[in-house]
């Protein structure tokens, strides 16, 4: 089942005016800022089927900067997200595609400051629910409603257990794993739902792992 | 956790629970909050939709294109002076539904129920039948909570939104939603709000999405307004002992099945229907300041 709680009926409490257009394509560009880790100098949106035809009238591409700029579906200050944007000196490209995609309302958003970029594609299904995709190249299907560990890594065996290990030790319960890599024995990343948030400390103690090679938490809560 | 409307009803009847009741005990069981966190966060829900409508009644609204707003406060006027032909709580439920449908095509402040687009039906109904049968806020929110069980199965076996079923799957479930929720508040049974679902979502199947210029008003507000009639009278229909020849989850399945064979020219891609037309390529060409394709 897609949708898992009443709340995601009777919700969000968001700026007008459309939950997919307006509000979904926020959170997909604040999981992007999420996984950047900060504020990007450049962001580079593309938009595909509903989301390309419609953007100017949904306001979509002024909710995914506002996304981009870390406001939440009933910031005010969404309105005036490109303003701000600018005044912060942060550049925005906004393409249209033709391509067909699975879902009508898709986005492919890409952050970047000098050599540090992020890529993700998300998807608005709907009610201001969203899916996350594609990460970096990496094939996903996450809500990121829940807390969310993101852990990047050699692909090595034995990797999946060592962290699960971590988090045993801190009792911490695991809701939703998956993991995914472009080629056998190169990078893999690793998406866990946890129950509980993590301290610094666990985050810290997953970083020490060897072969690991980024570890971050996103909450939006 | 119940999948369908069938398992739900079945599920209050057995338990001799109210819709609301259930959906409030499956939402503690899957989430793994408290009630109280539950209760509070839709106390806020609900606090939001009170401000948006009273915004829609009592301000100047008009949204950015300035194809919306101010009809919310002519239908309350027209109720005023005019000996009007409908009955009040239905006058009062459509113009309500208007407001916050006006509200956000102004970039207000909203609660998506189940969409922003189709965000009037609930509360308008909501507050309008509040004030004909005067409840306890407790039920005001349990009203939200039977409306929220509904769309939970309606969004799990069909859709809720407008680009990927049309406007029946999204104004079509608010009214649906809206129907049952009203069922209950009046005191009527579970099965009887399975009912209403059925008879007010039958007459929004096929119900394509076309908004003008890709700006959620022109037909949007409308749309939202009519939805609350239906749903009203869908309950009171329901209410009244009458039955839908085809079950409710096999309207929810039919609405998913048209749906999916609508062509993405009339599923919020501006491109066909009312958007389709001559006002409507001018008024697209206006709003954007392009020349007419």
């Amino acid at each position: 089942m897609k949708y898992k709680s009443v709340f995601d009926i009777i919700g969000p409490v968001m700026v007008g005016p459309s939950s997919s257009h307006t509000a979904g394509a926020a959170r997909i560009g604040r999981v992007a800022r999420k996984l950047f880790g900060k504020q990007p100098t450049k962001a580079e949106i593309t938009f595909y089927g509903s989301f390309a035809k419609t953007y100017k009238g949904h306001g979509s591409d002024v909710a995914t900067v506002a996304g981009i700029l870390d406001f939440d579906t009933d910031d005010l200050r969404l309105k005036d997200s490109l303003q701000i944007a600018k005044d912060l000196g942060m550049e925005i490209e906004i393409r249209t595609s033709e391509l067909l995609t699975e879902h009508p309302n898709t986005s492919r958003i890409c952050l970047s400051e000098g050599d540090a970029t992020v890529e993700v594609v998300g998807v608005s299904i709907g009610g201001g629910k969203i899916e996350i995709i594609e990460i970096n190249g990496f094939d996903f299907q996450l809500s990121f409603h829940a807390p969310t560990l993101m852990v990047l890594h050699r692909d090595r065996f034995g990797m999946i257990a060592a962290v699960a290990k971590v988090l045993t030790a801190h009792q911490i319960n695991v809701g939703l794993m998956e993991v995914s890599r472009l080629v056998k024995g190169a990078d893999a990343l690793m998406a866990i739902e946890v129950d509980s948030p993590l301290s610094a400390e666990v985050l810290e103690e997953i970083r020490q792992i060897p072969h690991i090679k980024e570890v971050s938490l996103l909450s939006f809560s | 956790m119940f999948r369908n409307v069938a398992e739900l009803v079945e599920l209050a009847e057995k338990k001799g629970q109210k819709i609301s009741q259930v959906m409030i005990e499956a939402e503690i069981e899957v989430s793994g909050r408290t009630r109280e966190a539950i209760m509070e966060e839709m106390y806020r829900n609900l606090d939001v939709m009170e401000k948006a409508v009273r915004r829609g009644l009592t301000e100047d609204i008009r949204s950015h294109s300035g194809l919306t707003g101010g009809d919310a406060k002519k239908l309350q006027q027209y109720m005023q002076e005019k000996p009007f032909l409908s009955g009040p709580t239905l006058l009062n439920a459509v113009s309500m539904a208007i407001a916050v449908n006006e509200v956000n095509a102004a970039m207000g402040t909203i609660v998506a129920t189940p969409t922003a687009g189709a965000c009037g039906i609930v509360p308008g109904t909501l507050f309008a039948i509040s004030d004909k049968l005067q409840p306890t806020r407790e039920q005001m929110v349990d009203y939200l909570f039977t409306a929220g069980a509904i769309g939970f199965c309606i969004a799990n076996n069909a859709f809720i939104s407008g680009a990927a079923g049309g406007c029946q799957a999204e104004v079509g479930s608010a009214t649906a939603m809206a129907a049952a929720a009203i069922v209950e508040m009046a005191g009527g049974t579970p099965e009887e709000s399975s009912q209403a679902v059925a008879i007010a979502l039958k007459n929004m199947l096929g119900l394509v999405c076309d908004p003008v210029a890709g700006l959620v008003e022109v037909p949007c507000v409308k749309r939202n307004a009519m939805g609350a009639a239906i749903a009203t009278v869908a309950a009171d229909m329901a209410m009244a002992g009458i039955r839908s020849v085809i079950p409710t989850d096999e309207v929810i399945e039919a609405m998913y099945r048209i749906g999916c064979t609508m062509p993405t020219t009339l599923k919020e891609t501006a491109q066909g229907g009312l958007a389709a037309t001559q006002t409507g390529r001018m008024i697209e060409a206006k709003v954007f300041g392009v020349p007419l394709k």
